[in-house]
């Protein structure tokens, strides 16, 4: 049984850097490498790549990734892993596989399944954020359960060298090789909830090393332009030291620590996964030296009993338009053509919103910083039932060229279709998870 | 004084909930804003943004604040007309908060 571990975190979504997580394989005496690629609506979006093409539905860039890592990971001796599997992990291991025999290298791949439920879930269930029944919100493309360490386990406990999975909570990705190598009790839920802190300060990757942090003058970072992302020294008794490869840019100091530790967090005392209800608030962070960062305390009480369902559904189509104003009378000139847009669109979509870009259009207000915009750029979306209807926006506000306000121009359009995302809860007994391996 | 000036902060998404941190850059300053910035006057300052309720819980270990807004992120990332659908750029619509 070891006493340390490093768990490196190589990237924080789908579309993260690609070479952090080489420089972390290649520099940082790791043990484990993570990368977290699967957002809430990911899985959804793949699951339709996966109905086109049965040999697809994972990760848009596990190619790439896998070809620049596979014969690092292999000469370093780090094991992998991810939810780059996506809709399909069993696709994503076999294209590791054939990757593999490319660069005639030997290598043995786990794909953890089983999250897929979407004929399990009870459709007139109330979806969790609206309180309504699922079946209510249109046509269900996919229905994933957020698994835990209970599905991870299995596969490091065979000798792949990758483990690859569909959806699992993300601090899950972290906590399971922690459990794996320290032997500690699934029912210690204490010690469980220390490793789930570990693992979310970690699962942004480069959110805790200065990335997503840096104000000009207020919180400097340096070298972003190769921000390294972090590993954890984690320790059998579940403290960790949080760092990153010497010579990286970024940051790690108690500002980015707290600021990752609270992201995304809705309660503080009660952080749920499949594997604990984890306790934030009784976190202590201390900067133990330059770039380190060290984690103690935290806990947790007992797991829940079912497993979180993300649920995705076919919502509408979104269209868009964007043109530019700029010089004398801006604004008023794009509220003109705001106007307009309004009166063209009424009746053929659903809820038009109108923002001006440079006033105020993320914050939906100004907070009485009333000064005049030198530009303002005029963005028009609405929702409609077709993508034919979500292309009018785009064209009403290109007609604008020659039928709108004076010297308007940089029309951009777009018609996205848009799937939407709601949540509900299965029986665990429902749920059975399972290991598939494969050498190539 | 702008809450800009002494503290920072990271907004995140759950649904149609928005996260905000608010981390004193001293930690001494964490008392003042314990006492300054309630959940009540986040909920008049960001009326446009936040329709539901507003929850404060309080780190003291790590000096710092969490607001938990309901109702936030019109209507839902995933759905949202909105630019920011995630409400990514709100923490710093928090700061812009005077003192």
């Amino acid at each position: 049984m070891k006493n340390k571990i490093r768990i490196g975190c190589g990237a924080g979504f789908s579309g993260d850097r690609l070479e952090p997580a080489l420089v972390l394989v290649e520099k940082g005496g790791l043990d484990y490498l993570v990368l977290e690629c699967l957002a809430e609506r990911t899985i959804a979006l793949a699951q339709k790549r996966k109905l086109q093409d049965a040999n697809k539905g994972y990760d848009p860039l596990l190619e790439r990734r896998i070809k620049l890592l596979l014969p690092l990971l292999i000469k370093n001796n780090v094991r992998l892993i991810t939810n780059m599997g996506a809709a399909n992990p069993l696709a994503a291991a076999k294209a590791i596989i054939s990757i593999a025999h490319s660069l005639n290298i030997s290598v043995t791949v786990a794909a953890v399944t089983g999250d897929e439920v979407l004929d399990k879930i009870d459709i007139n269930a109330a979806a969790l954020e609206t309180n309504t029944p699922i079946a209510g919100f249109g046509n269900i493309i996919s229905a994933n359960a957020y698994l835990g360490i209970d599905a991870i386990i299995p596969a490091l406990q065979t000798n792949a060298n990758i483990i690859i999975t569909g959806r699992v909570a993300d601090p899950s990705l972290f906590l399971a090789p922690m459990v794996f190598e320290f032997g500690w009790n699934k029912n210690d839920f204490d010690i469980l909830g220390k490793g789930t802190v570990t693992g979310h300060l970690l699962e942004c990757a480069g959110q805790i090393t200065g990335g997503y942090f840096a104000d000009p003058g207020k919180k400097d970072v340096p070298n972003m332009a190769s921000l390294g992302h972090p590993f954890a020294d984690v320790h059998a008794d579940g403290t960790a030291h949080i760092g990153k490869v010497d010579g990286t840019g970024g940051t790690i100091n108690l500002q980015t620590a707290k600021e990752q530790l609270l992201y995304e967090v809705v309660n503080p005392y009660e952080y749920y996964t499949p594997d604990v209800v984890a306790d934030f608030t009784t976190v202590h962070l201390k900067q133990y030296g330059e770039n380190i960062v060290s984690i103690t305390g935290g806990g947790g009480q007992q797991k829940p009993a079912t497993y979180k369902v993300s649920v995705g559904y076919q919502s509408h189509h979104l269209g868009e338009g964007e043109i530019s104003y700029a010089g004398s009378n801006a604004l008023a000139r794009a509220q003109l053509a705001g106007g307009i847009i309004c009166e063209r669109l009424q009746g053929q979509v659903d809820d038009v919103k109108i923002d001006y870009m440079g006033c105020t259009s993320v914050h939906q207000t100004s907070f009485n910083n009333d000064a005049k915009p030198y530009e303002v750029r005029l963005r028009v979306a609405a929702k409609a039932t077709t993508p034919e209807f979500a292309a009018l926006v785009g064209e009403e506000v290109e007609a604008l060229y020659t039928n709108g306000p004076a010297g308007g121009g940089g029309v951009r359009k777009y018609v996205t279709e848009v799937i939407g995302i709601v949540s509900t809860l299965i029986d665990r007994k429902l749920v059975s998870p399972s290991v598939t391996v494969i050498h190539s | 004084m702008k809450l800009y000036d002494i503290a920072h902060s990271r907004a995140g998404d759950k649904g149609d909930t928005l996260t905000l941190s608010l981390i004193p850059y001293k930690e001494e300053d964490y008392s003042l804003l314990c006492n300054a910035v309630t959940a009540d006057k986040v909920k008049t300052h960001l009326s446009q943004i936040v329709k539901g309720e507003i929850i404060r819980y309080e780190l003291p270990n790590i000096s710092s604040l969490l607001f938990v807004c309901k109702q936030a992120l019109g209507g839902g990332v995933t759905t949202s007309l909105r630019l920011d659908a995630h409400g990514k750029t709100l923490s710093y619509a928090l700061l812009e908060m005077e003192m």
